[in-house]
């Protein structure tokens, strides 16, 4: 089988959806004949042509809101918005167009759209190349959030995106792109080609949105985690020999939440660790409901280990970044208790 | 079916790409003096063709012609070489030392030094810019120390901003230079707005927006113009028409308004043309724009045409989307040898004091240089405190993130 890093991944996903369906678009800034600043379109413009992938005008607003209207047509646009942390603009097309358009037409009009952005720090990039805004999305009805943690992944749950008939907000852990990353930003920089999930099929196949995956069975905690946190958590595991069942979510809207309740019902204690910041992120919405859920199971209580409550800094990045350090110490409270 | 036509899309594209040879004779340029200069208070109506054209001083020889020239005396244009010579050396240094590992990222401004460094000594102390990352001109022409910028590039101890923000973000409200944001765009209305508090206040100040060609394309861009048509505010709406956004060609942000300026056209803005690598010219012009702002007349839009010579940043390498001899392709020239020249030209400069300059100017960037290393680089040395990470996200901080940062121990 092929091996692919997570951004040709990515890239194979479009050009298998390109390939098998024309209705398939892709566009944003720097997208068309450059490739994307991340290569994730390269080579899709030279083989689909300029009306297939092209470069947009750097007006997020405007790249949101013109996806809308090729999908209300029919189209099935993958958009492309350069980083996460420039979807402020269009925000509105997002949570009170795209995010509506079947509600409040009865399904007269819908919106197949999928918005690729690449989310979360660990390259330096300051408070405008670092965010995680999941948790801007997760609480909009009728959006759908993924965030992928590895190539093969990555790659199923594009397609099973760009093919969902609903809009699609695809966050892309940039840290994740060239290699797996747990967290010890010290230690030499790992690539995809020895990690077991970097062998990517060539063709067509999905990961279908709203399953959960185990990826380190435990019987002494579950950690819930989902992207560049998979990594941090799985490692952070093994050193401090805490048998935590580390659980990728891979999508936050639908949520799987019947693996993580068999997932806590056996452990009795959830830790949930997300980059983006602590108050009102995703990780509120998860305690509650493993609370609701778990309550007469838990021999602890669920505790969340997050990105503090600043804008995301340029020389402290480590000091912010919830790594192992932070992790392990919040594992072993949990079992102390 | 009808039988209407079949529709197809147009998609714009640079003329020449990579393994091409670039070609910009499509890109009339007009001969140096020959674009009138009108009065400060003339109708907009009246100059909608100074749109479409470029206003030059600086011809081929050397020589400043026109009704343009003459808005700077020979010292002060010997001073306007000096500065772009700092930041072209700036540049350099600071591109050295991202390579060398002392910083995560820089943006030169190598081919448009004019623009910022012109334009700074067209305002006065109190007037405000909202620049982009690629005005530092507007600093070091503004007497801003810069080690201070070395400290801000190297987030080291004595970093102003405390390493909270990326290399080359930098603040000053006493040099009159407003935070840069990392968002596009946001900073053009906002100039707006800091100009309308100086009218509402009956103040005597003025504000300075800046945009690149590319970001024009937001929607703030937009707003910005709508505000200050409506309020007639206090403002100088520059536009740098660099002719590249990363790897976008200017044209995919242009569309098919023809030029920069012209978008001030349909907001009923004065919108002049500039060359931007014409030190002479972009000073004459922005004082132009200036004064209309200080005599409250109202706002004008200036697009100063010219090339943006190095990568995007340091992340980028545009040998993939432009052809590498592109910008020695260019017709306007360097804004350093063009000046340089024309100081030649009229008897005060010459060759040996030039390079003696240059010699000096690198002495200069040097010792900075080195006086902010010992403080530190990003990676060795003194560094911001993590609790710098925890201050200054309110006035005072609130419980939970004192919280925070107890429970990350410091
Ligand atoms: C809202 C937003 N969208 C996208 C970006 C990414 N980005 C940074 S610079 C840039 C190109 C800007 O080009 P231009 O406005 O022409 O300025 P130049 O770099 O040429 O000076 C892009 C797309 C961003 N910083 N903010
Ligand atoms: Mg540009």
């Amino acid at each position: 089988m092929p091996r692919m890093t997570m951004i040709e991944a990515i890239r194979s996903a479009m050009d298998v959806s390109m390939e098998r369906d024309d209705n398939v678009v892709v566009f944003g800034e720097d997208v068309g004949y450059f490739g994307g600043v991340f290569r994730g379109t390269q080579g899709l413009q030279q083989k689909y042509g300029k009306t297939r992938c092209f470069d947009a005008p750097i007006n997020e607003s405007g790249i949101v809101g013109v996806a809308i209207g090729m999908a209300a047509y029919g189209l099935k646009p993958c958009v492309e918005i350069q980083f996460a942390d420039y979807m402020y603009p269009a925000y509105d097309q997002l949570t009170q167009e795209a995010a509506r358009l079947r509600y409040r037409s009865n399904g007269d009009f819908t919106c197949g759209i999928t918005v690729r952005m690449p989310t979360g720090g660990g390259i330096f990039g300051g408070q405008t190349h670092s965010q995680s805004p999941e948790a801007l999305f997760t609480h909009v009805c009728g959006l759908q959030v993924v965030v992928p943690s590895n190539p093969y992944d990555a790659k199923g749950l594009l397609i099973a995106s760009i093919e969902n008939p609903d809009p699609v907000i695809f966050l892309e852990p940039k840290r994740l792109y060239n290699g797996p990353f747990d967290g010890h930003h010290d230690r030499p920089v790992t690539s995809w080609a020895g990690h077991p999930l970097g062998e990517v099929p060539a063709e067509h196949y999905v990961v279908p949105l709203g399953k959960a995956v185990v990826r380190r069975p435990g019987s002494a905690v579950t950690v819930l985690a989902y992207g560049t946190m998979v990594h941090v958590a799985e490692a952070t595991a093994e050193e401090t020999g805490i048998d935590a069942e580390v659980i990728d979510l891979r999508t936050l809207m639908p949520l799987d939440l019947d693996t993580i309740v068999t997932s806590v019902k056996k452990t009795g204690r959830c830790l949930v660790v997300h980059e983006a910041t602590l108050t009102s992120g995703f990780g509120a919405e998860l305690a509650a409901l493993v609370q609701e859920h778990c309550f007469y199971n838990l021999e602890a209580p669920v505790t969340r280990v997050a990105g503090w409550d600043t804008p995301y800094p340029h020389a402290q990045e480590w000091d912010y970044f919830p790594g192992p350090a932070r992790v392990g110490r919040a594992l072993r409270d949990m079992m102390e208790a | 079916m009808t039988d209407g036509q079949r529709l197809s899309l147009h998609v714009p594209e640079p003329e020449v790409r990579p393994g091409g040879k670039p070609d910009f004779s499509n890109v009339p340029i007009p001969k140096a003096g020959s674009v009138r200069r009108p009065e400060v208070d003339v109708d907009p109506k009246e100059i909608r063709d100074l749109a479409y054209s470029i206003i030059r001083v600086l011809d081929r020889e050397g020589e400043a012609v026109g009704p343009w020239a003459g808005s700077l005396t020979d010292e002060e244009l010997m001073e306007g070489l000096k500065h772009m010579m700092l930041l072209r050396v700036f540049d350099s240094r600071m591109l050295m030392a991202q390579r060398q590992g002392k910083t995560s990222f820089y943006m030169q401004h190598l081919g448009e030094e004019a623009v910022s460094c012109a334009f700074r000594k067209a305002l006065l102390p109190g007037d405000m810019n909202f620049p982009t990352y690629r005005q530092a001109g507007l600093l070091i022409a503004g007497g801003y120390p810069m080690v201070e910028m070395m400290n801000q590039i190297y987030s080291n101890d004595a970093d102003p901003l405390k390493g909270r923000q990326l290399p080359i973000m930098y603040s000053s409200k006493e040099f009159g230079f407003f935070t840069i944001s990392g968002n596009l765009a946001t900073q053009y209305v906002q100039a707006v707005g800091w100009a309308m508090a100086s009218a509402i206040k009956n103040d005597t100040k003025i504000a300075a927006a800046w945009i690149g060609d590319g970001s024009t394309a937001e929607s703030d861009f937009h707003s910005a113009l709508v505000f200050a048509s409506t309020y007639r505010a206090p403002v100088v709406l520059n536009v740098v028409n660099n002719q590249w956004a990363i790897s976008t060609f200017q044209g995919v942000a242009r569309g098919g308004s023809g030029t920069f300026a012209a978008r001030g056209l349909g907001y009923g803005l004065p919108s002049l043309r500039v060359d931007g690598n014409d030190y002479l010219a972009v000073h004459a012009v922005a004082k132009w724009a200036a004064e209309r702002a200080r005599r409250n007349i109202g706002p004008t839009l200036v697009e100063y045409v010219t090339y943006r010579v190095g990568a995007h940043s340091t992340s980028d390498d545009p040998s993939a989307y432009r052809p590498k001899e592109e910008s020695e392709a260019w017709p306007l020239g360097d804004p350093v040898i063009r000046l340089k020249n024309h100081l030649i030209r009229i008897g005060t400069w010459s060759e040996e004091r030039h390079r003696q300059m240059e010699a000096e100017i690198r002495d200069t960037v040097v010792a900075a240089q080195k006086e902010a290393e010992r403080h530190g680089t990003l990676h060795s040395g003194g560094r911001p405190s993590m609790r710098d990470m925890f201050e200054g996200v309110y006035a005072e901080m609130p419980p939970h993130l004192k919280r925070q940062r107890q429970q990350a121990g410091v």
